[in-house]
């Protein structure tokens, strides 16, 4: 069975959930690779290898951190060309992206971003993507080179499949370009003890309709009721009522929880491609005419700082 | 010397338009009006707003697509850009991500550059990693997904805001940045800007000129293949209620019915 080599993405050494993912998804074309780049790779191989990583290539390098992109493609690059993959592939996010489309050019490959789903198929891998907004689903395969496909967070639920999993390590020769983009300072972000957006089971939802950011309270005890991410509108976020990281939509992040509750959210176009594919959605809205009502399995037409409340009240009562 | 400023803009049909396939499996074009994508504005913007603040800077326009991407090139002459450049040939039709970029490279290489500025996605094809691909085909830095940027002593400044932290990073021009829609309002096009834009020049370009072969580009040269394109379907009907009271403890019923509490 050919090589499918998977990004690692971690944050301090732990292993992100979307890259067990990846692991599922590939051990349905091949034989899971992972590339694992920066300190930890000893502690990140057990958990690699219990997903069904059979080897796992290392390379450590302050160059991973100090500088943008472009000495993880040339990592990348260098696990290519050792191991003649049958794909590659790495996590949806701007950074993974990117890495992935730069090793494409390199490898003379085509590339497929944001896929939902991956199989076999008999002419290599077939990537689902979700287009236009969620409102069309394609099945696409790169037609030249190795297959670099990236996957967006949630599209596989990651299998335990036990394989040997070993560090080795991986030779990287940086390029002229590695050094090209400095980070010059890093501020970190405080953790909110919340569920990560796109990992949550459910996502509870504020917009325009919260009015405020003290009001997002509202929205934040919903979501502590149910053990949920807090999303926000782009409108709630320009408005300064919530942080940008919590964007739910086009420019924002993409969801697809179990469940969505849209508080005070209208369903523009760009905030559908967000969030369309969740399984359950319900909504509390004023507006009858909402196009939010369009998607809704369960809607309430209201004012949210009545339903909301009542609603956080009875989950607490029942989970009692 | 004059900061060279060229800025990548997408003339994409409207996201709140009946988008669908052509026959061919790519984006119908017909169906749906086009117009400058908005994620392009925002790269107009933060040009502009680099030129303003250089001693001396050209900012020219570029788009890779059909005839009526002109109007894209004129809606980003109106906010106040230079010139512009339009490559249009009927064998680009089907391009993939590789294609563009080949394509935009050359366009780049031939009008000459200091720092090019791109949007952080395109929105008909979102994928977001065209930056990224000129940056590795031009053999220059790469700084992408700018909330901020900025110019200065021959560098280009910016911050990028991730999940995990907010990072100040920078690149020694030529280098290719993307801006977010977070990096500040695009402006209105002035009536005056509006009336100038009709005598600043736009210059066209085939591959030909371009010293690229039909076969690199196009549905011929892409490296993908869209082979099944669905439409959603659509939605069954939910439970709608009016809230007479108890519309929070009638929409918790439902989540217990459905099993989430
Ligand atoms: C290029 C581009 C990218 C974009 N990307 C995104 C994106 O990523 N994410 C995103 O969300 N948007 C995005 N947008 C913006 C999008 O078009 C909408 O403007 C935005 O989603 C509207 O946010 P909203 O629903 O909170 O506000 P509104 O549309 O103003 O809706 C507010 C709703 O709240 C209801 N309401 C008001 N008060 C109450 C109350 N007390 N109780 C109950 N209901 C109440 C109203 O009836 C209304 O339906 C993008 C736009 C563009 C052009
Ligand atoms: N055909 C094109 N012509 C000019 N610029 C483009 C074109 N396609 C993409 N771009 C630029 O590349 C960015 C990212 O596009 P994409 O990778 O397609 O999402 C856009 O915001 C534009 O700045």
């Amino acid at each position: 069975m050919g090589a499918v080599l998977v990004y690692v993405d971690q944050v301090d050494g732990a292993v992100r959930k979307p890259t067990l993912e990846l692991l599922t998804l590939a051990r349905r074309i091949g034989e899971p690779v992972a590339v694992h780049l920066g300190p930890g790779a000893e502690v990140a191989a057990l958990v690699l290898a219990e997903h069904g990583a059979a080897r796992v290539l290392a390379a450590e390098a302050p160059e991973f951190a100090e500088y943008l992109v472009v000495p993880k493609v040339d990592a990348l690059e260098a696990a290519a060309k050792a191991m003649n993959p049958v794909a590659v592939l790495v996590p949806s996010s701007g950074e993974g992206k990117e890495i992935a489309a730069r090793l494409a050019v390199r490898l003379g490959s085509g590339i497929i971003t944001d896929a939902v789903d991956l199989e076999a198929g008999v002419d290599g891998p077939v990537a689902t993507q979700s287009v236009f907004a969620a409102s069309f689903t394609t099945k696409s395969r790169v037609t030249k080179g190795t297959p670099v496909i990236t996957v967006k967070p949630n599209s596989a639920t990651p299998e335990q499949a036990p394989a040997a999993g070993a560090v080795e390590p991986l030779t990287v020769a940086f390029g002229d370009a590695a050094r090209g983009a400095r980070v010059v300072s890093r501020s970190p972000r405080e953790s909110t003890g919340r569920p990560e957006l796109t990992e949550a089971a459910i996502v509870v939802s504020g917009g325009r309709g919260v009015g405020g950011a003290e009001n997002f309270s509202v929205i934040e005890r919903l979501a502590d009721s149910l053990g949920a991410a807090v999303g926000a509108s782009r409108a709630a976020v320009d408005a300064g009522w919530y942080p940008h990281s919590n964007q739910v939509g086009q420019t924002g992040k993409t969801v697809s929880p179990q469940l969505y509750v849209a508080c005070g959210v209208s369903g523009a176009i760009q905030h559908r491609a967000g969030m369309q594919t969740s399984k359950t959605i319900v909504a509390v809205n004023k507006d009858p005419e909402a196009p939010i009502f369009d998607l809704v399995d369960y809607g309430v037409v209201g004012d949210l700082f009545e339903a909301v409340p009542q609603l956080t009240e009875e989950v607490k009562t029942r989970k009692n | 010397m004059s900061l060279r400023i060229v800025v990548c803009v997408k003339y994409v049909p409207d996201a709140t338009g009946d988008r669908h396939f052509a026959e061919d499996l790519t984006t119908a074009r017909d169906a749906v009006d086009g117009l400058l994508s908005e994620l392009d504005e925002y790269a107009v913007e933060q040009a502009l707003q680099i030129a303003e603040a250089a001693d001396d800077a050209e900012v020219t326009v570029l788009t890779m697509g059909p005839e009526d991407a002109r109007d894209a090139l004129r809606k980003a002459l109106s906010m106040g850009a230079d010139k512009a450049v339009h490559v249009e040939d009927d064998a680009l039709h089907g391009s993939d991500v590789m294609g563009t970029s080949l394509v935009l490279a050359r366009a780049i290489e031939r009008t000459g550059y200091d720092l090019v500025v791109c949007g952080m996605a395109s929105t008909d094809g979102t994928m977001g990693v065209l930056p990224a691909i000129l940056a590795e085909r031009l053999g220059v830095p790469q700084v992408t997904l700018l909330s901020e940027v900025a110019v200065a002593g021959g560098n280009v400044l910016g911050r990028w805001d991730g999940d995990t932290a907010s990072e100040r990073v920078e690149a020694q021009l030529p280098a290719v940045v993307s801006v977010t829609d977070q990096s500040g309002e695009a402006r209105y096009p002035s009536f005056k800007g509006i009336m100038a834009a009709k005598k600043k020049p736009v210059e066209s370009l085939e591959l030909s000129d371009l010293g690229i072969d039909a076969g690199e580009v196009g549905l011929a040269g892409a490296r993908t293949a869209v082979e099944e394109a669905a439409e959603r379907p659509a939605r069954s009907a939910g439970t709608i209620v009016k809230d007479e009271g108890e519309g929070g403890k009638q929409l918790a019923a439902f989540l217990a019915e459905s099993k989430f509490i």
